[in-house]
């Protein structure tokens, strides 16, 4: 039984680990939308502005697979072990 | 009315009133209700109490209270600023009630055109509601945008406007527009219509709560390292918060001031964008010189 609910938590967090992976690509692309803004602006200092919020928004779009991965690494840690802990001792208790 | 009447001045106190006291609430209302909890505790919005319903039973939670506080707030914020507007402008504020406006009004005609410029107000109530409902963190209480359950409504709404303004020419238009370019993309356009809302609400719920999350771990973090420095002091010195003071101001600044107003702001972007990229304008105005050439 406890080796069960161990098994049960590790998994989770190693599930939320392997799940923060996805942050890897939204860095690299905001970095690079990030890069390209500031050679827009410094070849063009007038479009400063407009420049700035494009990148902005361009960040953001390009920031929500990075947030499903951490929405999904937030269910396996805060919501995942107590359901799958209840599933697990309302099963033995079925038996 | 005159600016420095005894009528004015009560009125300006009753709309700070409206203001401030909401926030004074819910701060009392955390102090009273909230229990000690000792090390990392990252729970949800606390539930005060339920409604029995037939169907499901209704919980009155921490976001749903603080976000009808918001409202109040904003609306008080509202109430002060445009009090006693003149058209020769004799008061301050009405300095920062005008450049609310004519930020908001060039912001929505630059992004969605001439047709939507109606639209302005909603923006306005989004943006507001979303910057406050992020920043009520300053003062301690739950922030309701980390509650999924309060972002998800308003990306709903949002999901209906685009659907609403997608079928502005009809049904058959909006379901020609989902079979391009070719018919066998219809139901990947179909499930690309409903990642929308829910992008949206996903995007701005894991900003803020992220941001929760890392201080309240940076938060713990430090008062393990100043106790690890100053713990084998004797007595009182050992209890001294040596790091927790001033750093987490620091990250508190970037995820609740800059990370909350920016989400606002890109809440409201997106939603500009989704609403006027969905309406078929030229097949509207098409439609319209057709419509005026039959009546004459």
């Amino acid at each position: 039984m406890e080796l069960a609910i161990g098994i049960i938590l590790g998994c989770c967090a190693l599930g939320a680990g392997l799940a923060m992976i996805a942050g890897i690509g939204p860095g690299i692309g905001e970095g690079n939308a990030v890069a390209k803004a500031c050679e827009a602006i410094a070849r063009q200092p007038e479009s400063k502005g407009s420049v700035t919020t494009t990148m902005l928004m361009g960040c953001a779009i390009a920031e929500t697979t990075g947030l499903y991965a951490l929405v999904i690494a937030i269910l396996l840690i805060f919501v995942a072990p107590n359901l799958l802990v209840n599933i697990l001792v309302n099963t033995l208790k079925s038996l | 009315m005159s600016k420095t009447g005894l009528k004015f001045k009560i009125l300006d106190a009753v709309y700070l009133a409206i203001m401030i006291l909401p926030i004074v609430f819910g701060i009392v209302l955390q102090v009273l209700t909230k229990p000690v909890a000792e090390g990392i505790n990252i729970t949800g919005a606390r539930v005060y109490f339920t409604i029995p319903m037939p169907i499901q039973n209704f919980p009155i939670t921490e976001s749903q209270v603080n976000s009808l506080l918001v409202l109040i707030v904003i609306l008080g914020f509202c109430l002060y600023i445009t009090h006693g507007m003149t058209q020769h402008i004799s008061l301050k504020r009405q300095h920062l009630a005008e450049l609310i406006i004519e930020k908001v009004d060039g912001l929505v005609k630059e992004n969605m055109g001439e047709y939507f410029k109606g639209f302005s107000p909603f923006i306005i109530a989004i943006l507001a509601l979303s910057a406050f409902s992020s920043l009520i963190t300053l003062f301690g209480l739950y922030p309701p945008t980390s509650d999924i359950n309060i972002v998800g409504g308003w990306a709903v709404l949002v999901f209906f406007l685009i659907t609403y303004y997608k079928m502005k020419c009809g049904p058959v238009q909006y379901l020609k527009g989902l079979a391009e370019p070719v018919p066998l993309l219809a139901p990947i356009n179909l499930i690309s219509e409903f990642a929308t809302p829910v992008s949206m609400a996903f995007r701005h719920y894991g900003n803020v709560l992220s941001g929760t999350v890392i201080s309240v771990l940076l938060g713990s973090a430090l008062a393990g390292l100043s106790s690890m420095v100053l713990g084998s002091l004797p007595g009182f010195l050992a209890d001294i918060p040596l790091f927790q003071v001033g750093i987490p101001a620091v990250l508190s600044i970037y995820f609740d001031v800059f990370s909350g107003c920016l989400q606002a702001f890109i809440f409201a972007m997106l939603t500009m964008m989704y609403v006027s990229g969905g309406f078929p304008a030229e097949e509207y105005e098409k439609r319209k010189a057709r419509k005026k050439i039959k009546n004459k």
